[in-house]
């Protein structure tokens, strides 16, 4: 794997924008979402997102996130060449049921965020032990 | 609706839609010779003037500033580095959108810069690097005698 050359994924645009009111486009961030014995933890690309622009939140089993990027670093700026559209990010994902709502945690790093749900104790695996007969 | 006819009452959200209006007109820009590596190349880049600079912006999200190497020679940048992500042990992946590796791109620009001037910076995923136009490739106004 460490040989392998990093390639380019386009930017998808969100397709749906339900809930949002600016008139400004959206994206949908690249996501991992992998389990853990105790959490599922959701990881987004949100480049040029500060912390003040994070905003998750669940409403009836929907965790939705919505990142703001900064825009004043562009001010003044001309584009003279481009690759990448800019926008702010997106992203809605129901919730399993075995996920704690209330023990959600988030932590934002180098423009990666990283949402880790918990689990409910009761779901998380538990190792049964054998009784001897 | 014609674009005269729509009004936008806040200065940030403004602000976003006159880059995206100004990024959609260059998306097929041939101003710079990537050649080298090719466009589509890791990390896509924006580059954008001001006044006689210019400033190269890169999305690369998590990244650490210790995994990029940024070299200047003449009128080339070369960026490389390594993305790598560690999901820990004993995980069991649902998705999987993000991609890791090795990755360099060089760009040739089509100004002179000075390279004792370049400065670069790394924050929040983003990577920023100013350039100053070389002095004596700058542009000079001819006063009429």
């Amino acid at each position: 794997m460490a040989g392998q050359e990093l390639e380019v994924q386009k930017k998808k645009e969100l397709a749906s924008q339900q809930e949002k009111t600016t008139p400004a486009r959206f994206y949908v961030p690249l996501t991992d979402i992998f389990e853990t014995g105790d959490a599922l933890k959701i990881v987004m690309e949100v480049p040029g997102v500060p912390k003040d622009g994070v905003d998750v939140k669940i409403e009836n089993d929907v965790l939705s996130m919505e990142a703001r990027i900064e825009t004043t670093n562009y001010n003044g700026l001309e584009p003279v060449y481009t690759e990448y559209p800019v926008g702010h990010f997106a992203r809605s994902f129901t919730l399993p049921e075995q996920v704690d709502q209330h023990n959600i945690t988030a932590l934002l790093e180098d423009g990666v965020l990283t949402l880790t749900l918990n689990k409910r104790p009761e779901t998380k695996p538990r190792r049964i032990a054998i009784q001897s007969p | 609706m014609t674009e005269e006819e729509i009004v936008i009452y806040s200065d940030s959200f403004d602000t976003l839609m006159q880059l995206q209006h100004a990024l959609d007109s260059f998306r097929s820009g041939s101003w710079l010779n990537t050649s080298t590596s090719g466009g589509g190349a890791f990390p896509p880049l924006n580059v954008f003037s001001k006044n006689d600079d210019l400033v190269i912006v890169a999305e690369a999200p998590g990244l650490k500033k210790e995994e990029l190497e940024i070299q200047v020679k003449g009128r080339t940048i070369q960026i490389a580095g390594t993305k790598s992500i560690a999901y820990g042990d004993r995980v069991s992946l649902h998705r999987r959108e993000r991609t890791i590796g090795r990755f360099s791109r060089s760009l040739d620009l089509p100004v002179e810069i000075d390279a004792d001037k370049v400065r670069a910076e790394y924050r929040d995923g983003m990577l920023a690097i100013f350039l100053h136009r070389a002095e004596h490739d700058k542009p000079r106004s001819i006063k009429i005698a």
